[in-house]
């Protein structure tokens, strides 16, 4: 357990004209997250992971509760949590007048480092970011993706045992957020814990190995992705016929790899849930064969993590 | 040794941003430099009921109130340049790591003193051709003086800039301050004019007993009891001034 936290808090004050208000940012927040994986906070803006992370940063002080981070205190000992850990905020990190190089050897040095050891980590890093090319452009001349990885080559230039980083492909190109996953997918390989917070459900799925929803400073669910989306949901199968839907519905009602049967209300097909739909495909097309009943369609529905948003909370993630 | 260490790396890369647009150090000197040329001619008849007959006599009052004029306001702006790395996250990146929070604050208000002795340095050679003359000794404890007046300012500027973080409420802020401390410092003309109430008021202006003591020294007087009163009081100010910025810092950073 590289992050261990437990009734983690937050609440704001806030003044609207002359009334007072409290915004619990976050209610108390317990979380789990294993060394070496890629663990993703996924929830719409507003929801309090930005909050939660530049807590876990060191960067707010919590309310409440308590929090262990690559074994380091985190109320009693922030110092500490501060060496170990890398932080890459959303909005950016660089000055528009400075160098990648120079940013890299600064940042080095402010962690501590000499200056000699400083420049080859520096160099280090701008060959495995593939921004070489540019290190010595100033940072304004950059695109947003190659700006994007400076700040992630920031973030990690001590070494750290983890590395937080808050929406780090919010407006990015379809291009450069695949470029951005692999280099985070690297950073796991080299033994990081990266902990990414997200409001693309597409970035959860295909990125983290595992993610905590959260909504309204709360953790709704957590789990693998896989896991959270069978916990909630059937895999659908709609079968499309011409005419023989009653026959079908007799043959594949109560058959051993569906979980349940519906008919459709247009009245020409079915609806089968299944606990796995790739499996069960085949079986239902060989099974209506064999019986000589014709297909008209077929489709296959997975539950995505924007369905388990929507059974958790009761709203879509897309709707925002 | 690690305040040390990290002010000069603060101090350093703020020094290398500033000569990479080096521009700023003679839009700073430009104002100055107007008033040294169309408002400093003005003086010399006006000054006539202090005994003031030469043009040398004239910048000998006006060039010191120049200086003060210029590192009050130099420090007071500084904090612009902060909320612009607030914005860049620059400042964020800094708080992750475990730089001391002090050196935040010293190396960027040295970078200010420096900037203004180069700008004061500039000022001080061109009033030179109006024959202006100073002995050299007099010269570096007036510097002195203003070194700790913009080491004060400066410190004040991102102490407030940090609290408000934005331009809009800064500006004003800033504007606010520096207006009257401007009238009642006698800067552009000497407060021996003013009448009694105005000179008691301004007796409470620190910045009104730094100008005195510049003149002083720039009229040779190193002797005279304003030069170390104001230097105290100054040095006082700004050991004030930059605790409390220093505390804004370990706050807003921890």
């Amino acid at each position: 357990m590289i992050i261990e936290t437990s009734g983690l808090r937050k609440s704001f004050r806030s003044r609207q004209g002359k009334e007072k208000k409290t915004v619990e940012a976050v209610r108390g927040v317990d979380l789990r997250v294993n060394e070496g994986e890629i663990f993703g906070f996924l929830g719409p803006n507003g929801a309090g992971k930005t909050t939660t992370l530049r807590m876990l940063a060191t960067l707010i002080v919590p309310d409440g509760g308590v929090a262990t981070i690559a074994g380091a205190d985190l109320l009693r000992n922030p110092g500490e949590v501060r060496r170990r850990i890398g932080y890459v905020a959303q909005g950016g990190s660089t000055w528009d007048d400075s160098t990648a190089r120079e940013e890299l050897v600064l940042q080095a040095r402010l962690y501590g480092i000499g200056k000699k050891a400083a420049q080859e980590r520096a160099a280090r890093a701008l060959d495995a970011f593939h921004l070489a090319e540019y290190a010595d452009r100033k940072c304004k001349t950059y695109s947003g993706g190659q700006r994007r990885r400076v700040d992630i080559a920031l973030g990690i230039i001590h070494e750290p045992k983890i590395v937080f980083l808050d929406e780090p492909t919010t407006g990015l190109d379809p291009q450069s957020r695949a470029h951005m996953w692999d280099e985070i997918r690297r950073l796991r390989t080299e033994g990081m814990t990266v902990f990414i917070t997200t409001h693309y459900l597409e970035e959860a799925d295909a990125l983290c190995d595992r993610i905590a929803i959260m909504d309204h400073g709360e953790i709704v669910a957590e789990g693998t992705p896989t896991e959270l989306k069978r916990e909630i949901a059937h895999d659908v199968i709609t079968v499309g016929l011409n005419g023989s839907t009653p026959e079908a519905f007799a043959l594949l009602d109560g058959a051993a790899f569906v979980a349940r049967t519906e008919k459709l209300d247009s009245g020409d097909g079915l609806r089968l849930f299944v606990d796995d739909g790739a499996t069960a495909m085949p079986q239902v097309l060989r099974e209506l064969e064999r019986n000589g009943v014709t297909l008209k369609s077929i489709e296959l529905h997975r539950p995505s993590l924007d369905d388990v948003f929507l059974t958790k909370t009761g709203r879509s993630l897309r709707e925002k | 040794m690690k305040f040390l260490r990290d002010t000069w790396l603060i101090f350093s890369r703020q020094i290398q941003l500033l000569l990479r647009n080096p521009v700023w150090v003679f839009v700073g000197v430009f104002q100055p430099v107007m008033y040294l040329l169309l408002f400093a001619p003005l003086l010399k008849p006006a000054l006539s009921p202090l005994g003031v007959q030469t043009d040398a006599e004239a910048y000998r009052v006006f060039v010191p109130g120049l200086l003060v004029l210029l590192a009050i306001f130099g420090g007071l702006f500084q904090g612009f340049g902060l909320i612009a790395e607030l914005r860049a996250g620059v400042i964020e990146r800094s708080r992750v790591t475990p730089v001391s929070r002090f050196a935040l604050l010293i190396g960027r208000s040295l970078r200010d003193v420096v900037s203004l002795i180069v700008q004061a340095g500039i000022i001080t050679i061109l009033a030179l051709f109006f024959d202006l003359r100073v002995f050299i000794g007099d010269l570096l404890l007036a510097y002195l003086m203003l070194a700790l007046i913009a080491l004060m300012t400066s410190a004040v500027s991102y102490g407030v800039a940090l609290a408000v973080k934005s331009e809009d409420a800064l500006a004003p802020l800033m504007n606010t301050v520096a207006q009257p401390v401007l009238l009642l410092s006698g800067i552009l003309l000497p407060l021996q004019f003013a009448p009694g109430w105005l000179e008691g008021v301004a007796k409470w202006n620190p910045f009104s007993w730094a100008v005195d003591g510049t003149r002083a020294l720039f009229a040779g007087d190193v002797g005279n009891d304003r030069v170390w009163q104001g230097l105290l009081i100054v040095a006082v100010l700004t050991v004030l001034a930059v605790w409390w910025a220093a505390r804004e810092f370990a706050r807003s950073v921890r």
